[in-house]
């Protein structure tokens, strides 16, 4: 299985996530942007996801609600700024369970084909400050965890 | 310290690449200031400086060895800083996992379907 790279800069207000993906770019595009494709696949295994609404078209709007086993749901929406098939997608992010509205973020995805049809994606997620990207808002942070020594290198060796 | 204002200090600590390099020195155990000063060609105050922000912000403990004064890490604001990247991590990880899935079958489908019409065209 393919590893996703993540890379968050102390001091930054960006996240960088690459993955590659066994499929062409046509296709990977294709699960991005299609409102059935996407609901199978957005928001990890904990969630169902439903798409309330989803125009992936420029300047279409977008709303995602997960509920989660406990029955609580979240909602996410944005506008797309660009879609270029197969290559690009640009658009706004905010999670509407934040204690104030108003953290929107830019996320901006691009698909690099790769040889044997398979599909490099790179998500530049850009936050308002480095306190959103560092989710210090974000609901459900656990005190006291405790980091392991690999952990504390590769963050503090990234830079 | 309130946790806001302690990850804001974590972070501006952590945003200059000398003192990352000593908290990579300092993560395979503790040493004393000379030590640390010994990769840069900085004078030991400006190191000195350096420890003072990392202390300040809880990234380092210095035990009261009069004469050496050896630097520790501390992992807890580390810690804290990397809990909410890593649910960030995970979140998309298990997204992606799922998405290979979807696109096995995406791609599968694709190859039946042109292999039938590939089929079609003989007379």
């Amino acid at each position: 299985m393919a590893k996703l790279d993540l890379t968050a800069r102390p001091g930054t207000q960006e996240i960088v996530l690459t993955r590659v993906f066994d499929a062409p770019r046509d296709t990977v595009f294709k699960a991005f942007t299609d409102s059935k494709l996407i609901a199978r696949w957005w928001g990890g295994s904990l969630y169902q996801t439903t798409i309330d609404t989803m125009d992936a078209r420029p300047g279409g709007t977008w709303r995602f609600v997960q509920k989660g086993r406990d029955g609580r749901e979240h909602g996410f929406h944005g506008v797309y700024h660009d879609v270029t098939s197969p290559e690009r997608l640009i658009y706004t992010f905010e999670y509407e369970g934040l204690p104030e509205p108003g953290h929107v973020l830019l996320e901006t995805v691009r698909f690099e084909a790769l040889p044997s049809r398979k599909t490099k994606l790179t998500d530049l997620t850009v936050f308002q400050s480095v306190a959103d990207r560092d989710g210090m808002l974000a609901a459900g942070m656990e005190e006291g965890a405790t980091a392991s020594m690999d952990e504390l290198a590769r963050l503090v060796e990234r830079g | 310290m309130r946790r806001s204002t302690r990850l804001n200090a974590t972070f501006a600590a952590l945003a200059d690449p000398t003192r990352r390099a000593i908290l990579a020195h300092l993560a395979s155990g503790e040493a004393s200031v000379t030590d640390l000063a010994r990769p840069f060609a900085i004078s030991q105050p400006a190191i000195s400086k350096h420890l003072r922000v990392l202390e300040r912000a809880g990234l380092i403990s210095r035990r009261r060895d009069a004469q050496r004064r050896p630097c520790r890490i501390e992992a807890k604001p580390l810690a804290e800083a990397s809990v909410w990247l890593e649910g960030y991590r995970r979140f998309w990880e298990s997204s992606f996992q799922r998405l290979d899935a979807v696109l096995e079958e995406l791609t599968a489908q694709e190859k039946r379907g042109s292999s039938r019409r590939r089929k079609r065209k003989r007379p």
